[in-house]
């Protein structure tokens, strides 16, 4: 499998660790309810065919990669730095 | 022995060139460019090999890699690989093989004995037999069937020879070098693409090595002769020869399998004998050829049956009769060129039968229109065949022709599904979902002049696709004998249970009808119940037949029935060349500390410590490792000693936002830490449990210096990465892992001041200058020097680090300095022992279910902030009041030994599950308080000090009184540390 690293290009998902679900949301530091945060570590949908990963290029650059990919094909549609990605979402926010 | 069976003539031979061999121990000779089947055949040696279940005699069926019945084993020793297709080695001086699966010898084999039992043997056997009574199953069943199974050997002994692993990036790959293959390469390479081309084969050409093929009225293999030489000269050519394309992955990966050692008993010097290619690929061109499918009757398996295009194949490119008088049997116009193949070879055809109505072409050969063979005849070989109408043919030789199959393999293992093309009454490949095409034979297209246009086509477009112009190669005119015509004809009704279609595994027509019959309808549950196709050829000779046998038993046809799924590899690969380099002592990367060779020098054992080499102790004249580390640890405490420990994790943080970076890691609070201290972390995962701990310095206003455990370094700086990158890019924070760039010394005891006082004459080391978690940067002779007042042994005790180069200068001056006061190198083994004496916590006791309440950090968990781990750390399970607790436990007969591992359970009580209470996770020898010692977690335990517990080793069979303790076994009050 090859995977789009935005800064260093199509590479060997060799040199890459997979993490999971890119859209799972850390909940706010002031959330005291525990069903969130159960949530947010232990659940994971598990979706046949769209996802949107997170993939951290260990052996490169070490860039945290937001991956769009489809599960059933393995086809992958585009990649973002998992950093800008989080800033942009938070000036929507 | 002579080579009867060799043509006076012809063949892609060297007869110059004689090679010496032996099989089953017989000595033979044969020519260069011969395989081992070929030259078997040549010298008259037909029967090879017994077949896995019933043990009949089994002979040659194919020329090349999809033999499912000539399995040998090669070589001898250590280097013998069994299952190997005598068809696919290429013969050498001095080769060594041997046929399989008989017993005592090929000829004469006890065993066949189960071809008479056969009726026992069917579809699902296993399953039905072996059942009852279950007492049976080991002493028993598993025994025999253990004897009975399998086919070659394995040597027994670790293979001497290497293995390679290696990436290749190219334009255009083109997997098969016939006609189609070669017309692609050409085109694309003259284009300027980076192309590579494999073959499985050891000579480029395909059919055109085995059949008879003219190109522009000459020979076809000399065309593709020519085409080789061309492409070996092209500097952007790269070829490939004995070279199988395995596996097709996700995006145009694909593995390869280079037999670079194949050709002699053993690899070249400094040459592996395999080497696997991860190729990435922009484009792929599949000219895998199409294999040839049996038609199924009675008696099928008879040495002496082959498939058509391997009698022609011998005749062709081998110059050898595969027989005397053959039958040419199939549904197609393949045969009339067999027939002529062999008569050209002088082998003397004795009837042509045609199961169609009728032929598209004349003949000279005797034909049997409209006829079957409906059963072979003979006992260890072939002598003659019975036709439907009850006419019998002696012959010993059986050429049939059931049509082709596309090599769709690496096609579908894309994740296409073949399609069932009715006219050719074959699957072809699907339609593509990756950047490939498949030409040529692959596709259904069977014509030679077809193979190279569409081999030339999917070239250009390949080379365009990736940026080239290209344009068609001028393609030679071919001339060959006419094929195609084909009706379907899968087998021919007899006694099915001597019709074989998977000759590998002995799987028969009424194997099949029986699954279809017992309710295993589905392709994939027959395939399963009967083993078809499961054998190492993968059944391509066998998967087809079986599938329209099925269908024919469920009233369907082949398309409703379906195809199994195509999976990597191919053909068989070794476990060797996967493994490549990563062996024994190569399995992965051995770390070793800038002071290695520095405790080398004075004596050091070196244990194992995941990828790192540390050092255990310094044993002195005679000394065990026991021995040693007591007298290290009392010189310590007495004097001062001196350890390496450079392998702790080290991470550089600069930046504003850094305070707030560590207060969010870390479960204890930042904000305070002035430059020039240290203090301890405590990281914890966001699931509440203890991730990491160490101490991190404040260097400057925003320079920071994180230390690790030695073993979460990596995983502690992917945590960050995910943290700053994922979670808090706000955060101002640069930090890079600066752990191989120092190395570190600690320096504990007593005396450990006035030894760093001479190192640094010019510093002031007072308690009151540099007091407990100081942390400052000195000038050691014009090096930068980092010291840290910090200690894991309870002492008084420093950590300094200077640039790795420096460190076994260094650590020699500290012992210089030292050496007054008697200054004594310590190991591994002294420092666990003066931490549990402490009661430090390493990762022996935070094993991943701790939290930092368990492990007695419960005030440091900070209420004041957010950082990872605390929501679910205040979970109401994890403050249960039963929830193990980290103690000390010390034996109440001093004189008994604690063991890491056991558990503990309270007095009075069965040892069972139920009544166990926790468990010891570190245990020492304390030569300071002249006992044993342990660490470990015990319900409710920080509530319990005094009463006393039962050790319970059920593997070593102890049984000790323990009594709960503080875990500061030496200087609770940290009066030395501060000192």
């Amino acid at each position: 499998m090859r995977i789009p690293c935005p800064l260093c290009g199509d590479r060997d998902s060799g040199e890459f660790t997979y993490l999971g679900d890119a859209t799972v949301r850390r909940p706010p530091a002031d959330e005291t309810d525990l069903e969130p945060w159960f949530e947010f570590v232990y659940l994971r949908d598990n979706p046949k065919g769209w996802h949107k990963e997170l993939w951290h290029h260990g052996q490169g650059c070490r860039a945290w990669v937001a991956v769009e990919r489809d599960t059933l094909t393995h086809e992958v549609f585009g990649s973002q730095l998992a950093r800008e990605r989080a800033i942009a979402e938070d000036e929507r926010a | 022995m002579s080579q009867d069976f060799r043509l006076a003539e012809g063949g892609l031979i060297d007869r110059e060139r004689h090679l010496h061999f032996k099989f089953d121990g017989r000595r033979y000779t044969g020519f260069a460019g011969d395989s081992l089947a070929a030259a078997l055949l040549a010298n008259g040696v037909r029967l090879v090999g017994r077949s896995f279940k019933y043990h009949r005699p089994r002979g040659v069926v194919t020329c090349g890699s999809n033999e499912p019945n000539a399995l040998v084993e090669l070589r001898t020793g250590a280097r013998k690989a069994p299952n190997m297709p005598a068809t696919t080695i290429e013969l050498y001086e001095g080769l060594v093989a041997s046929s399989q699966n008989r017993w005592p010898s090929v000829n004469f084999d006890l065993l066949s004995v189960n071809n008479i039992l056969a009726p026992v043997f069917v579809a699902g056997f296993y399953y039905k037999t072996f059942m009852w009574p279950a007492s049976w199953w080991e002493p028993v069943y598993e025994r025999f069937i253990r004897r009975a199974a399998g086919l070659g050997r394995a040597s027994g002994a670790p293979d001497p020879d290497r293995y390679e692993r290696a990436n290749l990036h190219c334009d255009v790959l083109v997997v098969g070098g016939g006609p189609a293959g070669l017309a692609a390469a050409l085109t694309a390479g003259r284009a300027g693409a980076r192309v590579v081309i494999c073959d499985e084969g050891p000579r480029l050409g395909g059919s055109l090595l085995s059949e008879r093929i003219r190109l522009n009225g000459e020979a076809g293999w000399r065309w593709a002769g020519e085409a080789a030489l061309e492409l070996a000269g092209l500097p952007n050519v790269r070829v490939m020869t004995g070279t199988t394309v395995f596996g097709y992955y996700d995006h145009n990966t694909l593995g390869a399998v280079e037999r670079v050692g194949e050709k002699g008993p053993r690899p070249p010097e400094h040459m592996p004998r395999e080497r696997m290619w991860h190729i990435d690929a922009g484009q792929v061109v599949i000219a895998a050829g199409a294999l040839e499918r049996p038609i199924v009757f009675t008696n099928n398996d008879l040495p002496g049956v082959m498939l058509a295009s391997a009698a022609r194949g011998y005749v062709n490119r081998y110059a050898v009769r595969p027989g005397s008088r053959a039958v040419v049997f199939g549904n197609n116009e393949d045969i009339y060129a067999t027939a002529d193949d062999l008569t050209a070879g002088g082998v003397e055809v004795v009837g042509v039968v045609d199961s169609r109505a009728k032929a598209a072409q004349s003949s000279s050969h005797p034909v049997y229109q409209a006829q079957r063979v409906v059963r072979a005849l003979g006992w260890r070989s072939v002598t003659g065949v019975e036709l439907g109408d009850g006419t019998k043919l002696n012959c010993d030789l059986v050429a049939v022709a059931g049509g082709w199959n596309p090599a769709v393999h690496l096609s579908s293992q894309t994740g296409v599904r073949p399609v069932w093309n009715s006219e050719a009454a074959a699957f072809l490949p699907g339609e593509p979902r990756q950047a490939e095409a498949s030409v040529g034979a692959a596709a259904g297209y069977f014509a030679t002049s077809d193979a190279l246009d569409t081999g030339a086509a999917a070239g250009k477009a390949a080379a365009e696709a990736r940026g080239r112009k290209a344009k068609i190669a001028d393609l030679p005119v071919a001339e060959e004998p006419r094929h195609g015509g084909l009706e379907a004809l899968w087998y021919v009704p007899g006694r099915d249970k001597r019709s074989f279609i998977d000759l590998q595994h002995d799987v028969t027509v009424s194997d099949v009808k029986l699954a279809e019959r017992e309710g295993y309808r589905s392709v994939e549950h027959m395939k399963r119940y009967t083993t078809l196709g499961m054998a190492t050829d993968q059944g391509k000779t066998a998967n087809i037949p079986g599938l329209a046998i099925l269908a024919e038993a469920r009233g369907q046809d082949i398309p409703e029935v379906g195809t199994t799924v195509f999976r990597p590899p191919y053909t068989p690969v070794s476990l060797g060349v996967f493994a490549g380099y990563n062996r024994q002592q190569n399995f992965q990367p051995v770390r070793r500390s800038p002071l290695h060779e520095w405790g080398e020098a004075h004596g050091a054992v070196f244990m194992e410590a995941g990828p790192w080499m540390r050092i255990q102790a310094f044993p002195r004249d005679g000394e065990d490792i026991m021995a040693a580390t007591n007298r290290e640890v009392e010189a310590t405490r007495r004097s001062v000693g001196m350890c390496d420990v450079s392998t702790l994790g080290r991470i550089d943080l600069q930046g504003p936002d850094v305070a707030e970076f560590l207060n969010r890691l870390y479960c204890n609070g930042w904000k305070t830490l002035p430059v020039g201290k240290a203090r301890y972390g405590l990281m914890l995962r966001e699931d509440g449990i203890v991730f990491d701990d160490g101490t991190t310095s404040r260097l400057g206003e925003n320079h920071y210096l994180m230390t690790t455990t030695t073993g979460q370094a990596p995983l502690v700086m992917t945590h960050m990465e995910y943290c700053h990158q994922v979670l808090w890019p706000e955060l101002d924070v640069t930090f890079v892992s600066v752990s191989d760039q120092w190395a570190g010394v600690a320096v504990a005891g007593p005396k450990s001041r006035a030894v760093l006082q001479k190192v640094f004459p010019e510093a002031d080391l007072s308690n009151e200058a540099f007091p407990f978690l100081a942390a400052g940067e000195f000038d050691l002779g014009g090096l930068p020097a980092r010291l840290f007042r910090i200690t894991f042994s309870g002492e008084l005790g420093y950590e300094l680090n200077v640039p790795a180069d420096y460190g076994p200068a260094v650590a020699d001056m500290i012992l210089e300095a030292g050496e007054e006061f008697g200054i004594t190198p310590y190991g591994l083994e002294a420092l666990d022992v003066m931490r549990i004496e402490k009661g430090h916590v390493t990762h022996a006791d935070l094993d991943g279910r701790v939290t930092a309440a368990d492990a007695g950090f419960g005030k440091m968990m900070s209420t004041k902030k957010d950082y990872i781990g605390r929501r679910l750390a205040e979970r109401p399970a994890f403050s249960e009041a039963r929830r193990p607790r980290f103690v000390g436990l010390r034996p109440v007969d001093r004189n008994s030994r604690l063991h890491a591992g056991a558990h503990l359970l309270p007095q009075g009580t069965t040892d069972s599950i139920e009544h166990d209470e926790g468990y010891i996770s570190s245990a020492a020898y304390s030569p300071t308080l002249g006992h044993w010692i342990a660490l470990g977690f015990l319900a409710n335990g920080h509530e319990r000090l005094g009463e006393v517990v039962r050790m319970v080793d059920l593997v070593r069979g102890l049984e000790v009184p323990v009594e709960v303790v503080s875990q500061h076994f030496v200087d609770p009050e940290g009066e030395r540390q501060n000192a």
